[in-house]
């Protein structure tokens, strides 16, 4: 199938060529029609009927006529009804051949020439346009979105200013290894866009602001080159390792009008690109070397990006009956399964196979700020002579500026490639190598494993029941108050900013891959609320009950968000970890002030100054409120909270957002 | 809403701890609960360890409520520790204070066991 439709793509020489050495881009598109190519994708709508051709800009060092004037004293003006269509309309017709549902941004006059194709002609349909309040929110809507349903959307920024804004959430997604289409306007021609403001809000190069942390930037000059350029990048966006990628939209190539100019636009197939496998040979000796182990240790950070990434991984322990720790980055291994155990058990390991970790170094190694010199201290986690394996697709795909590839590991056997798409391989290379007589050996680890995991389980329940009744509500009685009022649900926690010591993966059965989507990535404080409302957005459509656990700052760097979850009918149950504190800080600046035998100064604050969100409390409830959600609180006593998280779920399951404030302990 | 709760009052533990041989040199007779409270809030154990004692793991914080250490064990480490815990040394935190801290955590409530509270009934099981 693959090879017939890429033959009936249109021939090269038969394609239009945007380097015309008779047409500059401005004429190139007012010369291309949109048309079904013969063999390409068709545009969804016929081409529009030829019209006059419009006139001509002309430099601007020339006397202006009334639309230079104009275009030179204001925003540029709209091509005239009787101009064509304009590009942006095929823009509409490329985005709406991948299957993206939403649009969640923040409008833009950068944009407004597509922003008007994808309301008034796209029928604001596949995508449809969701309303946000800050470009960062609509990245992370996206991220999360994303990791709650499999499906890349796609987000538009203003030039410059909203691109900047949303650069923290595009590191996020990028350190994440999660797909996002960004496009941000821009516009281009300087003798031709607005003064002023426009003008502030324009780029030479706009892609540059976050080249170090896409995965593909693109600033196409024709209609046909965005087509291109917009399959490409999904295409490379959701190509493992997954990430996020750019493109610059002029505005001028959004409002240039469609005319035929005797050669068709086309849009080019989609097809999903095979995810890259770890090196045959390599995967039989990593299978050699985990069948001769004594104890084997399976480590995964990112490893199941679908359901069946987990049903893989399942099966690798057991044949090998091996522990699996589970970092936690996505739900890569039920809780409940006896293989499953807790860091420590990496130390015993003589050989570790680490699949899609976003830390290595860290996995192995320990690193302890506890020096007055500031440099801490570095320690060993595992035995000297333990063999180390890897898959990781990160290692195809490195930059140098930003350092989420953490610090170096030296790796025995390194296998760049997709671990979900290796599986396969590496279980059929673990069946061969695996002989049967030590079938009873495996057995007999098996065994103490889950002894170990029994009582790990046990000791993890007592550690929750201490302080149990305390006010402020301890994190553990936080968590199981709320699981209480979800577990006869298809439920599925879509993040926990903040930070509530793990409760909830430690105590919560977490079997389906849906039930935990992980942190975000680069760890930028202000994900938890956006990317929240994105994947409840997916979990709506497909019938999940959405809960998150949100943390005080987190929110307040956007909470505009909440608006945009109301005003879109987004069911999600958020329940306040309200500890009062940029927490993280508060214990850095305590640390200091030790290091350095000095008291923190706290003025009237908790934390030392600076670290606290008191005086005056935020009424986070009252702030929802005012933006469409239900809500309640401040919840102080921990009697009240079961009563208050039910009348939530309530509704909820009707189809609204809610919130309930829980004043909690700090961790 | 920024209270901690404790069982008692007033805890003189080091009452306790001297009829066990188990006292530092300074004198524990004095030693407060309730003041220890307010030291625990003042120098932000609370931070790491909850305002009870219970822990937080993502924070390297330990369950030091009742600790299990002697008294002079446990201001020895506060001291010296060189872990993931900062130290606390003389100047920022007397040797007064440090008593009080003590028998503040020994004044917490005993939990009850996780099997006698429904809601920890409900967790994940193997």
């Amino acid at each position: 199938m693959q090879k017939s439709s890429r033959q009936s793509d249109p021939p090269q020489h038969d394609r239009p060529q945007s380097g015309h050495p008779q047409l500059n881009r401005r004429k190139f598109l007012a010369a291309a029609a949109v048309a079904g190519a013969a063999g390409g994708v068709p545009a969804a709508a016929a081409p529009a009927p030829q019209r006059p051709e419009a006139p001509q800009r002309l430099p601007s060092a020339l006397p202006p006529n009334a639309q230079v004037a104009a275009t030179e004293t204001g925003a540029a003006a709209l091509p005239s009804s009787d101009s064509g269509r304009p590009g942006s309309d095929f823009m509409v017709d490329v985005i709406k051949t991948l299957d993206i549902k939403y649009v969640p941004a923040n409008p833009a006059a950068s944009y407004r020439g597509l922003h008007e194709s994808l309301i008034n002609y796209g029928k604001n349909t596949m995508p449809e346009f969701l309303t946000c309040m800050h470009e960062e929110s609509g990245v992370a809507m996206a991220h999360g979105y994303f990791k709650a349903t499999g499906k890349p959307l796609m987000t538009l920024v203003h030039g410059v200013v909203g691109l900047q804004h949303a650069t923290m959430a595009i590191y996020n997604a990028w350190c994440d290894r999660v797909p996002v289409l960004v496009v941000g306007g821009n516009d281009l021609d300087a003798a031709h866009r607005g003064p002023g403001v426009p003008t502030f809000h324009s780029g030479q190069d706009i892609n540059a602001i976050v080249r170090d942390f896409t995965k593909w930037d693109d600033n196409p000059v024709s209609a046909q080159h965005f087509a291109q350029s917009f399959v490409r990048m999904y295409k490379i966006a959701t190509t493992p390792p997954y990430g996020p990628v750019m493109m610059a939209l002029d505005g001028a190539l959004q409002m240039e009008p469609i005319r035929d100019f005797g050669a068709p636009l086309y849009i080019p197939k989609f097809f999903a690109s095979v995810p890259p496998q770890g090196d045959l040979a390599a995967v039989r000796e990593a299978a050699r070397l985990l069948v001769d182990a004594e104890r084997p240790v399976i480590v995964v950070d990112r490893v199941a990006r679908t359901a069946n990434g987990v049903t893989l991984l399942v099966e690798l322990a057991e044949l090998l009956q091996a522990p699996v720790v589970d970092q936690g980055n996505r739900m890569n291994f039920p809780n409940t399964h006896y293989l499953s155990r807790p860091a420590n058990v990496i130390g015993q390991a003589d050989v570790v196979i680490g699949m899609e970790l976003s830390d290595y170094w860290g996995t192995v190694n320990g690193f302890i700020d506890n020096g007055n010199d500031g440099f801490g201290a570095n320690v060993s986690k595992i035995k000297p002579n333990t063999k180390l394996i890897s898959i990781s697709s990160v290692d195809l795909l490195t930059k140098s500026n930003y350092q989420d590839f953490q610090r170096f590991q030296s790796i025995d056997l390194a296998m760049p490639g997709d671990a979900e798409a290796t599986l396969p391989s590496l279980l059929e290379a673990v069946k061969s190598a695996l002989p049967n007589d030590r079938k009873d050996a495996l057995a007999k680890r098996g065994d103490a494993i889950r002894q170990a995991h029994a009582k790990g389980l046990e000791a993890t329940k007592q550690a929750a029941a201490v302080a149990w009744d305390a006010t402020p509500i301890s994190t553990a009685r936080l968590v199981m108050e709320l699981y209480a009022q979800i577990k006869d649900l298809d439920w599925s926690l879509v993040s926990t900013a903040g930070n509530t010591s793990n409760w909830a993966n430690r105590l919560w059965p977490i079997e389906k891959h849906y039930q935990w989507l992980g942190a975000s990535g680069g760890y930028g404080i202000g994900y938890g609320a956006p990317a929240s409302v994105g994947a409840a957005l997916g979990n709506r459509d497909l019938g999940r009950f959405s809960v998150s656990i949100q943390s005080d700052g987190d929110l307040m760097f956007a909470p505009g968000v909440l608006w945009t979850a109301a005003r879109h009918k987004i069911p999600l149950l958020a329940v306040m970890h309200n500890n009062r504190a940029y927490h993280q800080e508060v214990m850095h600046l305590q640390r200091l002030s030790n290091f350095r035998n000095r008291v923190a100064n706290t003025g009237n604050d908790l934390g030392p100054i600076g670290t606290s969100i008191m005086n005056p409390d935020i009424a986070y409830h009252t702030l929802a409120e005012s933006m469409g959600w239900w809500a309640k609180g401040p919840i102080t006593d921990p009697a009240d909270l079961g009563a208050a998280i039910k009348e939530a779920v309530a509704v909820v399951k009707s189809g609204q957002p809610a919130l309930v404030n829980v004043v909690t302990q700090p961790r | 809403m920024r209270f901690i709760p404790i069982s008692a009052a007033s805890a003189v533990v080091a009452l306790l701890a001297f009829a066990s041989g188990l006292t530092g040199s300074h004198s524990a007779v004095a030693a407060s609960a309730e003041n220890g409270k307010t030291a625990y809030v003042k120098f932000g154990c609370w931070q790491c360890h909850d305002f009870n004692g219970q822990g937080a793991s993502t924070s390297d914080g330990l369950v030091i409520a009742r600790t299990a250490l002697p008294l002079d064990a446990f201001k020895s480490f506060v001291r010296t520790t060189n872990g993931p815990m900062p130290p606390y040394r003389a100047p920022v935190l007397g040797d007064g204070e440090l008593d009080d801290i003590y028998a503040y955590l020994q004044s917490l409530p005993q939990p009850k066991p996780a099997g006698d509270i429904p809601l920890l009934n409900a967790a994940r099981s193997q």
